[in-house]
C-alpha cells in the first residue's frame, strides 16, 4: 500500500479529482445500490436541515452532506456481525448500514420510535442488529471502543471486523495514538476510517496540525494505510475491501484516510455559519467533486443508467423520505419512567 | 456449609478464578498482569492458569485499554480492566464516566457496558500524592456507574463476582492495606449486585459508625476499644456506595441517635457528607441527639514524608476519640 505521509497534495485541491469515476470493474447492481444509498443519505440530511429550519428539530444535527461516499463505500464490504462505531457526524454511517430513515428522524425528534428510543438524538445513534454499535460526540471516544470490538471479534474467531469512524480533529486527541498502538500490538481486526474534511468545528487543519495527512499516525504504528479520494465511492469501496479482507484473514488493523468535504457548517443547516468566508470559495469548488453527481454521471456514460431512470430513482427516494418523516412525526415521546429505568441494566429487578 | 480461611488478597484471587473458570466471556486486561507484584497476591499465576489471551498485560495506555474493555463488553464479553493504582485511572475517566456509565441510558437501554473496572488504592510507604488517592466519591457521583468497596475477604471475592455478572459498568475498588486481613469465608454463592448494599456488621446501641473499605476495618478496631469504655457501637459497612441504599443506615441511626462517618477520602463533596446529608433529609429533625461527625482525610494531598504521613492518615484511636466526644455532647455542642 502507498505511503503518503508526506501530505495530501492534490487530494486536498478541490479543482482536482473531479473527473468521471472509473467504474468498469464494478457490478452495475452494486453501483445502483450505492447511488441509491447516497441519495437516501443526502435526502435524509436535507430533510433534517429542513426540520431544523422549521423549528421541529431542537437537538444539534451535524450534517455530512457531501461526504456520503465514505460510509457507503465502507459499508458495501460489511456484514451484520461486524461492529461499527461512529461519532458526532454519523447519520451516514448509520444509514449506510441499512439503518431505518424513520428511526433516524424519530430519534432527532425525541420520539420513542427512534433508533435510540428517543433517548439519544442525532449524536447518539444505535442499530445493534445491523452492527451499528453507537455514535457519541466526545471526539475520538469511540476509537478505543472499536479496538475493543476488534478484540472481541478476534476472540470470537468468526472473521468479523470492527470499524471506527472519526474525523481529522480526532487525530489531535491522544487516545488515537493509544488505540493505534494497542490494535497494532495485539494484531486486531480493526479498520480505522478517518474522514478528513479539513475542519474541526471552526478551525481549518492548517491551523491545527503541521500536516494535512492523518494517515501519518498509522505509519508510526506500522499500520497499513491508504489515502483515497473520499468523494469517489468506488475508490473508497476498493480500499475498504482490501483492508477488511486483510482483517478477516487475521492480518490485523488498517487505516483508511478518506479525503472529503462537508457542505454545511459544523452543526446545523447553514452552509458557512461558523467557518469563515474563505470556505465559500472552497465550497463552490468542492461541489464540483460531488460524490453523488460523479457516480451518476459515470453510470450514465457507461450506459448503466438512463437519465430517465435516474430521475425516477431520485423521485422514489424523495417520496420514501417524506413518508418516513411524516411517520416519524407521529411517534410518541418516551415515557417519563425511562428517565430512571434506563440508568442501569434490567430495570425489572430491584435498583 | 464448610468454611475456609482466606486473606483479602487470596479472596480476590479466588473470585477471579471462579469467574474465569465458569464464564468464558470473562477476560482481564490491564497493566502489570503478567508481573503480579503490581497487584499483591491477588492475581498471582492467573496468566499461567488461564492463558495470556484471557489475562492480557497491556501497553501503558489507561484510556485506550479501558475503552477497549468497554468496547468488548458491548460485544458480549464481561471484561475486567485492572488499574493497579487508582491515580493512573484518572487518565481513563472519559471511558468510565462518559461512555460506560451513559451507554444504557443514551441508547434507550438497547445496550449496556458489562465492564468491571478494578481500581486499587495504594497508599502510604512515603509514596506521596500521586500513588495514594481514594477517589470513590468522584465516581459515586455518576449515575449509571455502580461503585463497590469491599472491606472483608468474603465481600472482596463475592462482590467481584457480582460486579462482573451484574451487566452494568462497575467500579470495584480494593485497598492494598486490606490484603493481609484474614477471615473464615463461606463457599461461593453468586449474589445479585442490585440487591447488595450496606450491611450491619456489628450491632450496638450508643452510636452508629459508618465506614467503607479500610475505614470499616478501623471502625471494627475502634468499636472493640470503645466497648471496653462502655460505649456500644453499631457498625455499618457501606459495601456499595453507588447507588447508595440508605435503609440500614436510617434504621441504625433511629436506634442509636448518633452518627459518626469514617471515610478514606476528603471532606469536600465527599462520601461522609453524603451519608450525613442523607440522614438529615430522610429522618426527623429531632432524631439526632448529637451533631453528626465525619472523620476524613485532611483536605490536602497526601504527603511523602513519614511523620506527615502518620498525621495525615487517621487511625482507630482517632475514631475512638471522635465517638467519645460525640456521645458526651448534645446537638450543637460539638462545634464549640
Amino acid at each position: 500500500m502507498k505511503n503518503r505521509i508526506e501530505g495530501l497534495g492534490g487530494l486536498a485541491d478541490p479543482q482536482l479529482f473531479n473527473e468521471t469515476l472509473e467504474i468498469s470493474k464494478w457490478k452495475q447492481e452494486t453501483l445502483l445500490q450505492q447511488l441509491k444509498m447516497m441519495l437516501i443519505i443526502r435526502g435524509a440530511e436535507e430533510k433534517l436541515a429542513e426540520g431544523t429550519v422549521a423549528g421541529k428539530i431542537k437537538c444539534p444535527c451535524h450534517l455530512g452532506i457531501g461526504q456520503e461516499a465514505v460510509a457507503v463505500g465502507v459499508s458495501t464490504n460489511l456484514r451484520s456481525t461486524d461492529r461499527v462505531f461512529g461519532a458526532h457526524r454519523s447519520h451516514s454511517h448509520y444509514l449506510a448500514l441499512g439503518g431505518s430513515v424513520e428511526g433516524l428522524f424519530a430519534e432527532v425528534l425525541g420520539r420513542v420510535t427512534g433508533c435510540s428510543k428517543g433517548m439519544g438524538g442525532s449524536m447518539h445513534l444505535y442499530d445493534g442488529a445491523r452492527g451499528f454499535m453507537g455514535s457519541v460526540p466526545i471526539v475520538a471516544a469511540t476509537i478505543p471502543l472499536a479496538v475493543g470490538a476488534g478484540l472481541a471479534a478476534k476472540m470470537d474467531g468468526r472473521g468479523d471486523v470492527a470499524v471506527g469512524y472519526f474525523g481529522d480533529g480526532a487525530a489531535e486527541e491522544g487516545v488515537l495514538h493509544e488505540s493505534l498502538n494497542l490494535a497494532s500490538s495485539l494484531n486486531l481486526p480493526v479498520l480505522f476510517v478517518c474522514e478528513n474534511n479539513f475542519f474541526a468545528s471552526h478551525l481549518h487543519i492548517g491551523l491545527r496540525q503541521p500536516s494535512d495527512s492523518i494517515a501519518r499516525f498509522a505509519e508510526a504504528h506500522h499500520i497499513p494505510n491508504e489515502v483515497v479520494d473520499g468523494n469517489d465511492v468506488v475508490a473508497v469501496t476498493g480500499a475498504a475491501a482490501r483492508m477488511i479482507n486483510r482483517a478477516r484473514r487475521g492480518e490485523g488493523p488498517s487505516f483508511l484516510e478518506a479525503v472529503t468535504y462537508r457542505w454545511k457548517g459544523h452543526v446545523g443547516p447553514s452552509d458557512d455559519i461558523d467557518v469563515g468566508v474563505k470556505r465559500n470559495q472552497d465550497l463552490t469548488k468542492w461541489k464540483g467533486r460531488d460524490p453523488v453527481r460523479r457516480l451518476a454521471k459515470a453510470m450514465q456514460e457507461k450506459g448503466f443508467l438512463s437519465a430517465e431512470r435516474f430521475s425516477k430513482v431520485q423521485e422514489e427516494v424523495s417520496t420514501f423520505i417524506n413518508a418516513a418523516w411524516m411517520k416519524a412525526e407521529q411517534g410518541d415521546f418516551p415515557d417519563q419512567a425511562a428517565l430512571l429505568d434506563l440508568v442501569y441494566f434490567r430495570k425489572d429487578e430491584k435498583r | 456449609m464448610t468454611t475456609s480461611s482466606l486473606t483479602y488478597g487470596e479472596a480476590i484471587l479466588s473470585g477471579f478464578r471462579y469467574l474465569l473458570s465458569n464464564y468464558p466471556e470473562v477476560f482481564v486486561i490491564g497493566q502489570g498482569l503478567w508481573s503480579p507484584w503490581y497487584v499483591g497476591n491477588s492475581m498471582t499465576g492467573l496468566d499461567k492458569e488461564f492463558g495470556q489471551n484471557r489475562i492480557i498485560d497491556s501497553p501503558v495506555s489507561e484510556l485506550a485499554v479501558t475503552g477497549a474493555a468497554v468496547g468488548a463488553s458491548l460485544c458480549g464479553y464481561r471484561p475486567i480492566v485492572v488499574h493497579p493504582r487508582m491515580d493512573f485511572m484518572i487518565l481513563a475517566t472519559d471511558q468510565i464516566v462518559n461512555q460506560a456509565a451513559k451507554w444504557s441510558h443514551m441508547f434507550g437501554g438497547q445496550a449496556h457496558a458489562s465492564v468491571t473496572v478494578r481500581s486499587i488504592v495504594n497508599r502510604g510507604g512515603e509514596q506521596g500524592a500521586q500513588h495514594s488517592q481514594s477517589l470513590h466519591a468522584w465516581f459515586a457521583h455518576i449515575p449509571g456507574l455502580r461503585v463497590v468497596m469491599p472491606a472483608t475477604p468474603e465481600d472482596a471475592r463475592d462482590l467481584l463476582i457480582a460486579s462482573v455478572l451484574s451487566g452494568d459498568p462497575v467500579l470495584y475498588i480494593d485497598d492494598r492495606w486490606l490484603y493481609e486481613i484474614e477471615q473464615e469465608v463461606s463457599p461461593i454463592v453468586e449474589k445479585n449486585l442490585r440487591t447488595e448494599g450496606p450491611k450491619v456488621i456489628r450491632t450496638g446501641t450508643d452510636c452508629t459508625l459508618v465506614g467503607s473499605s479500610y475505614a470499616t476495618q478501623l471502625c471494627v478496631e475502634a468499636a472493640a476499644h470503645l466497648e471496653k469504655q462502655g460505649v456500644s457501637c453499631e457498625i455499618i459497612d457501606l459495601r456499595v456506595v453507588n447507588p447508595l441504599i440508605f435503609d440500614e443506615i436510617i434504621s441504625s441511626v433511629e436506634k442509636t441517635r448518633k452518627l459518626c462517618v469514617v471515610d478514606g477520602g476528603w471532606s469536600a463533596c465527599g462520601l461522609a457528607g453524603e451519608i450525613i446529608a442523607g440522614i438529615c433529609e430522610k429522618t426527623a429533625p429531632s432524631l439526632l441527639e448529637s451533631t453528626p461527625v465525619r472523620l476524613t482525610l485532611p483536605d490536602a494531598p497526601a504527603p511523602t514524608s513519614g511523620p506527615l504521613e502518620s498525621t495525615y492518615y487517621f487511625q482507630s484511636d482517632d475514631i475512638v476519640a471522635a465517638v467519645l466526644r460525640l456521645v458526651s455532647k448534645r446537638v450543637g455542642e460539638l462545634s464549640r
